[in-house]
C-alpha cells in the first residue's frame, strides 16, 4: 500500500481490509474488505450465516484474524487496540444488559468501563435517555422493561463514551414493527445529525434507506457494495428485494 | 489521566459484582447455607469420630468444628471461583462478558478486575459465615479476623483465575456436574480443609501425598494460620505461585489470537 493508500485508509472510520478467518478447516470469512466514512450508514446485508457475525467479533476484536487488517479512525485493531475501542460503540444481537441492575447501574457500569467520571455520566446519561423519553424510568430494573425499551437502552450505552463508529448487529430481532421503526429512524438521524459512521447488519430489506450504503454478504463473501441505487441498477433489477435474491440464492462457488 | 481511567474501570467491575450479588438474595442465602450445614450438621456428627491433636496454629486441644471452620472458609472461596467461572461461560454465552471485553483498556486488566470483584464477593461472604460461627461458640483471636483479610484475599485470587482458567476451556454451561465432580470434590476431599494431613497419611500414602500437593489445600492452611494470626510463608508462597500460574493459563486462554475461544464456532 503506498502513502496515499495510507491515507486513505486513516481518513475512513471504519476500514476493513484483505480479512479472511476460519473456524478450523471451515472458512467464515474470505478476503472481505470495505470502508465506512463519517456520517454514513453502511448495511452489512446478508442471510444467516453468511459471516456477518464472525465479522462483528473481529471488528469489536474479540478474536484476531491471521490474514487481513481491521482500522478504526486509523488506528488498527491489533496493534492499537486501545485508541480503536475507545471509538466503538457496539449492539450486539443478543441483549447484553444486567436484568436484575437497573438502568442506571447498567450505564454506569459501561461508563466506568470507559473512564467517565460518575459526574460527566449522569450527564450523558441524562441526555441520551432523554431522546428515547426514558430518563424518568432511569432506575427501573431491566428485567421489567420489554424488548423494545431495551434496545433503546442498549443503543444508549452504545453511545456514552462518544464512539465515531457504532455497530449494530441485527438490533431489531424480536421487536415489533413500531419499534424496529423507531429504532431504524433514530439511527438514521444519528448518522446524519452526530456525523458517526454506521455499520448495521441485517437482513431485513426495508431496514435499508436510499441513501445508505450496502455491502452483501454471503457464503463469507463480499458479493457487491456500493450505493442501493447502484446495487439494484448492475444487476437490472427491479428493486432492492429482487437485487439481495440475486445475490443470495445463486449458489456462489 | 489513564490511571484515572483504569481506577474507575476497576471500581466499576467490583461494583458491579458486589450489587449483583447483594441483588440475588437466593445466591446469597445458598451460598451460607452451604458452609452452615457443614458445621452445624457434618461437624456436630464426626465431633465425637475423630479426635485433633494439638497442632499449630493451635495451643490447645480443639473441637472438630474450630478444626473445619478454616476449611469451610476455603470451600465458600473455591465454590465462589467455580461459580463465577461458570457465570463467565454464561455471560459469555449471553453477551455481558462481550461488553466488557470490548472497552478500551487492555484485556489482561480486565480479567484481573474481574478476578478482584469475584474475591470481593467470596471475602464478605466469609466473614459473614464466621460471624454466624462465632455465635456457635467458634471464636478466633480478634487479630485473626484482620490477619485472615490479606490471606482471603490471595486465596481468593487463586481459586478465582483456577475458575477462569476453566471457563475459557469449558464450552457449554452445562457442565457444571463435571466440574463438581472433577473439580470441587477432588480437591475438597483431598485437602486438610476436613481432616488433617496425618490423619490421612495413617490410612493412605499416596493420598495424603496428593492432599499434600494440591493448592487447596495450601489455601486452607494459609486460612488456618492467618485466622490465629501467624503467617504460613510455605503455604503463601505455594498459593501465590500457583496463582500466577493459573492467571497465566487463564490470560492466555482469553487472548485474541491465541485463545480457546477462536476454536468456538460462532454465528
Amino acid at each position: 500500500m503506498g502513502a496515499g493508500g495510507k491515507a486513505m485508509m486513516d481518513s475512513m472510520a471504519l476500514s476493513v481490509k484483505g480479512l479472511s478467518f476460519s473456524y478450523g478447516p471451515q472458512a467464515a470469512l474470505l478476503g472481505v474488505g470495505f470502508d465506512v466514512q463519517r456520517s454514513q450508514c453502511c448495511i452489512l446485508l446478508g442471510p444467516n450465516g453468511a459471516g456477518k457475525s464472525t465479522l462483528f467479533a473481529l471488528i469489536t476484536g474479540l478474536y484476531h484474524a491471521r490474514e487481513g487488517r481491521i482500522a478504526l479512525g486509523g488506528n488498527e485493531i491489533k496493534k492499537s487496540s486501545f485508541q480503536a475501542l475507545s471509538q466503538l460503540g457496539v449492539v450486539f444481537q443478543q441483549s447484553t444488559l444486567d436484568l436484575d441492575l437497573t438502568i442506571k447501574q447498567n450505564l454506569h457500569y459501561h461508563a466506568a468501563l470507559h473512564g467517565i467520571s460518575r459526574k460527566q455520566a449522569n450527564n450523558i446519561i441524562h441526555q441520551e435517555l432523554e431522546r428515547f423519553e426514558m430518563f424518568e424510568r432511569l432506575n427501573e430494573k431491566v428485567r421489567h422493561l420489554n424488548g423494545g425499551h431495551r434496545r433503546r437502552v442498549e443503543i444508549a450505552r452504545a453511545l456514552l463514551h462518544k464512539p465515531s463508529v457504532l455497530l449494530l448487529d441485527e438490533p431489531t430481532v424480536g421487536l415489533d414493527l413500531p419499534s424496529r421503526q423507531a429504532i431504524v429512524s433514530y439511527i438514521h438521524d444519528l448518522t446524519k445529525e452526530q456525523g458517526l459512521a454506521v455499520l448495521w447488519a441485517t437482513h431485513l430489506i426495508d431496514e435499508v434507506y436510499p441513501t445508505d450504503q450496502l455491502v452483501v454478504l454471503h457464503h463469507g463473501k463480499i458479493q457487491i457494495t456500493g450505493t442501493v441505487s447502484g446495487v439494484i441498477e448492475k444487476v437490472h433489477a427491479e428493486n432492492l428485494q429482487d437485487a439481495f435474491a440475486h445475490f443470495t440464492q445463486k449458489e456462489v462457488g | 489521566m489513564l490511571l484515572l481511567h483504569y481506577l474507575r474501570a476497576m471500581k466499576g467491575i467490583v461494583g458491579r459484582e458486589l450489587w449483583r450479588f447483594v441483588q440475588q438474595r437466593e445466591r446469597f442465602f445458598s451460598a451460607l447455607v452451604r458452609p452452615m450445614i457443614w458445621l452445624f450438621v457434618f461437624a456436630a456428627g464426626f465431633k465425637s469420630v475423630l479426635g485433633i491433636a494439638i497442632a499449630p496454629p493451635y495451643e490447645t486441644y480443639i473441637l472438630y468444628e474450630v478444626y473445619i471452620t478454616p476449611g469451610l472458609l476455603g470451600m465458600i472461596q473455591l465454590f465462589n471461583g467455580m461459580q463465577s467461572s461458570l457465570s463467565m461461560v454464561y455471560d459469555r454465552e449471553m453477551g455481558s462478558m462481550r461488553i466488557l471485553l470490548v472497552s478500551p483498556l487492555p484485556r489482561s486488566f480486565l480479567l484481573i478486575s474481574k478476578l478482584l470483584a469475584g474475591t470481593a464477593v467470596s471475602i464478605v461472604q466469609c466473614y459473614v459465615f464466621l460471624a454466624i460461627a462465632w455465635c456457635y461458640g467458634i471464636e478466633p483471636p480478634v487479630m485473626g479476623y484482620l490477619w485472615l483479610f490479606p490471606a482471603l484475599v490471595v486465596s481468593g485470587l487463586m481459586l478465582g483465575s483456577l475458575g477462569m482458567l476453566l471457563s475459557s476451556f469449558i464450552k457449554q454451561l452445562e457442565n457444571f456436574a463435571g466440574v463438581m465432580n472433577f473439580v470441587i470434590f477432588p480437591m475438597f476431599f483431598m485437602s486438610s480443609a476436613l481432616y488433617p494431613l496425618w490423619k490421612l497419611q495413617e490410612s493412605n500414602e499416596w493420598l495424603a501425598r496428593l492432599a499434600e500437593y494440591n493448592p487447596f489445600t495450601k489455601n486452607v492452611e494459609l486460612i488456618r494460620f492467618a485466622l490465629y494470626g501467624q503467617l504460613n510463608i510455605e503455604a503463601l508462597y505455594y498459593t501465590v505461585a500457583s496463582l500466577l500460574l493459573f492467571l497465566f493459563v487463564a490470560i492466555q486462554g482469553y487472548n485474541p489470537s491465541r485463545g480457546m475461544m477462536n476454536k468456538k464456532k460462532g454465528r
